[in-house]
């Protein structure tokens, strides 16, 4: 399918537009709130929660026989928060660490989700098809009050984010601070906590429990390499995790037997990969480059001391000598050398070298840390 | 029973064993989710292994799968050597990149044979009685109990080879460095261990409960005990206890087996956790309680001991000096009198000789923070210990 044909597609598919806008605001809130769970060093609490939330689908199936997704997500939404206070209460009140409360709640929610699935499906009941496509997410089950729902609630998570800005940040980066400045930081907590909460549940259907974690993560984690500012690492995860949804989409409906959910999680990981290789600051090409210069300018400067040392003690500080003589010196290279010439360091008569008087200048500088780069 | 319930409790009880002893050590060393990212990143070691060699037990499956699952644990650690994001964060993103692209090889190569996702996940304790070793037409009992009593028992040997060296680097590795064991074999070793644990039992049981199964008995035994021996067993034993008694839930129930397994285990680990003996929320919750009110009573003897006027010491002057609820002043008073260290005479409240005595040595305590002023009174009083 041509790029153009699919963009057309986009606007005039009901079935397409419907996935494209659900994956790209689903990718837009959980990047958005990935970004505070990345930062406060919460990045599995998703995976956790989204696994927690299994057995309240399955328990709102069963309580109230009905498939409307509004209730099986108020089901999920609650198991979820309870799953989660279970985890802060275990980590608070024993000697157990969060790693064990996480795995613990995870698979024994999950397995107790898998448990009343299948007793769901041994009934005589026939309306209860579909329901596991919460387990790996099915984005073509997306309708339009589906869409709908996703961006009222991605309008109160932007509504509330920009009221408890200051708050939010400020729990964020030191929370004894704002405790002893009189935020209830125990609400700041619980209202953060729940809307991670509901941005996962959101994404259940889309992506599934168990892809549902890296929707948060992976935005956020792409983002926080670009940038040192929280506002732009929000508003940076919220575009690339849009994107990803858009990206991931597209990709799967032009292939046959790709499903929506891995592909965006693939899409969201190569952004990740992309930027932690690639980002200015922090990415690892330029650290790389920054460590490769470093050295070289080590290596240059090391060689110039050296000859400076030779030529001290003479008379006449100008006096060539051979260059025969750098060879027992491990800092020398020919290139080096070359680079000496070139800055005018040097000058080099035959097979004899001589220090200029800008050389001079310069390795008396360089004691103040004053070469010049480059 | 039938003989095929038999076996498959057998089987539930030997990958409960088999997934409680490295489970153990994973919790110790606040590596338990690293358990769940090996149980997702197989998937892609499984499903290529399963290519070559169509056969879900097949030996170099196994291994292949195993082999995906160390991978999870090197990556992680090399993102996180970057310091471009923190440790859980690279779990998080490592596992579901993995898992994303096993599901894909699913979809796109794999429809028309026998492999989904669903069996991978959750795994199928009630069809493993039906895969059977035959040699020479004699029946030698289901694939999957060999294959995990063969991993049981390589866990159970390299246990008990390295019991001290895994004793030593979990609680203290700089000792166990500086005394020549060297922690990244022990690590690998166990990482290792964990994953054939886990794609060894994933056929059988599914990658969540095999999670379930790793962390579940070891958190529950850490709150019962600090004995690494005692833990490892109380662990195994919870294990085998959630397994049996999971299966005839399941039975009952008509449902899924691995699902009722971990809702036993974590209805276990609940009642542990309400009930522990010392850890347990309600002992928490108690000694809590108590620590408050003896911060009280001696707020409350400091209280007396500044103020000789007649009138500072007056019962009810002294709930709204120390500003305290009248259910608690009457609490703290009735534990002072109890412990003789006040009287009350005309509702004037005075220290006896024994709480004059106590105060001083707690006053002496609260300046120097020596022990030996308190010896005698850690008995009586939470707030001393520990």
């Amino acid at each position: 399918m041509e790029i153009l044909e699919y963009i057309r597609l986009v606007f005039s598919d009901y079935t397409l537009r419907t996935i494209t806008l659900g994956t790209a605001v689903l990718g837009g809130v959980t990047g958005m709130l990935g970004s505070f769970a990345v930062l406060r060093k919460q990045s599995l609490l998703g995976d956790a929660i989204s696994h927690a939330a299994l057995p309240g689908i399955a328990l709102a199936f069963l309580i109230t026989g009905s498939k409307d997704t509004n209730v099986l997500l108020i089901g999920a939404l609650i198991s979820g928060l309870i799953g989660t206070f279970w985890i802060s209460g275990i980590t608070s009140k024993t000697h157990l660490k969060s790693d064990t409360a996480l795995g613990l709640i995870l698979s024994v929610f999950f397995g107790f989700g898998m448990l009343l699935l299948t007793f769901i499906q041994k009934q005589p009941n026939a309306n209860q098809a579909g329901l596991d496509k919460y387990l790996f997410g099915q984005a073509a089950t997306l309708v339009e009050s589906d869409v709908w729902l996703m961006s009222i609630v991605t309008g109160l998570c932007l509504l509330v984010l920009l009221l408890f800005w200051k708050e939010f940040k400020i729990l964020l980066f030191d929370q004894d601070y704002a405790q002893t400045l009189g935020f209830n930081t125990k609400f700041i907590d619980i209202l953060i906590t729940s809307f991670i909460v509901l941005a996962i549940v959101l994404g259940l259907q889309t992506v599934g429990v168990v892809l549902m974690s890296a929707m948060l993560l992976a935005p956020a984690a792409a983002a926080r390499q670009w940038t040192n500012s929280l506002s732009v690492m929000v508003l940076l995860a919220a575009v690339l995790g849009a994107s990803a949804g858009v990206f991931g989409t597209a990709i799967s409906s032009t292939q046959n037997n790709l499903s929506t959910g891995p592909v965006i999680v693939l899409v969201a990981s190569v952004f990740v990969l992309f930027s932690f290789i690639f980002s200015p600051k922090r990415g690892l090409l330029f650290r790389q480059i920054k460590l490769i210069k470093n050295r070289n300018d080590l290596e240059f400067q090391k060689t110039l001391t050296f000859m400076y040392h030779i030529v001290e003690n003479h008379e006449d500080v100008y006096h060539p000598h051979a260059i025969k003589i750098l060879n027992n010196f491990q800092g020398y290279s020919r290139k080096g050398l070359q680079k000496l010439i070139s800055k005018n360091y040097v000058r080099v008569n035959g097979e004899m070298w001589s220090l200029t008087p800008e050389g001079i200048a310069a390795v008396a500088d360089m004691y103040n840390q004053n070469l010049k780069n480059d | 029973m039938t003989s095929a319930q038999l076996e498959i409790q057998l089987i539930a009880s030997l990958v409960a064993i088999a997934c409680a002893i490295p489970g153990t050590f994973l919790v110790l060393r606040k590596m338990a989710m690293i358990s769940d990212a090996i149980s997702h990143s197989i998937l892609p070691g499984i499903v290529v292994g399963f290519f070559i060699t169509q056969d879900l037990n097949s030996p170099l499956l196994i291994l292949l799968a195993a082999l995906t699952g160390v991978l999870t644990v090197v990556l992680v650690e090399k993102i996180q050597q970057t310091k471009l994001v923190k440790e859980d964060t690279a779990i998080g993103l490592v596992f579901p990149a993995l898992f994303s692209i096993g599901v894909i090889m699913i979809a796109k190569y794999a429809n028309d044979v026998h492999l989904d996702i669903d069996a991978v996940l959750l795994g199928e304790l009630a069809f493993t009685p039906f895969d059977r070793v035959f040699y020479n037409g004699i029946d030698f009992g289901p694939k999957s109990l060999w294959v995990i009593a063969v991993i049981l028992l390589v866990t159970l040997t390299l246990l008990l080879l390295f019991y001290k060296e895994l004793k030593m680097s979990t609680f203290d590795a700089g000792l166990a460095t500086s005394l020549g064991f060297s922690p990244a074999i022990i690590h690998y070793g166990l990482m290792s261990v964990a994953s054939i644990t886990t794609v060894g039992a994933f056929d059988a049981v599914g990658a969540i409960l095999v999670v379930a199964l790793m962390i579940a008995p070891a958190a529950t035994a850490y709150l019962l005990t600090t004995n690494l021996t005692k833990m490892i067993i109380l662990a195994c034993f919870f294990g085998v206890f959630s397994a049996i008694a999971g299966y005839w839930c399941a039975n009952y129930l008509d449902a899924s087996i691995a699902g009722s397994i971990a809702t036993v285990l974590g209805l276990v680990f609940f009642a542990v956790y309400l009930f522990a003996p010392h850890k347990g929320l309600i002992a928490v919750l108690y000694r809590e309680k108590q620590q408050r009110i003896e911060v009280s009573l001696i707020t409350f003897i400091l209280h007396l001991k500044n103020h000789k006027e007649v009138e500072e010491r007056h019962v009810n002057h002294l709930s709204e000096h120390i500003n305290w609820q009248k259910v608690r002043s009457k609490t703290v008073l009735d534990l002072a009198l109890k412990n003789n260290f006040v009287s009350i005479e005309n509702s004037i409240i005075s220290l006896t000789e024994k709480g004059n005595e106590f105060t001083t040595k707690a006053i002496d305590y609260i300046l120097t923070n020596e022990d030996v002023q308190i010896e005698d009174m850690k008995k009586d009083f939470f707030l001393f210990r520990g």
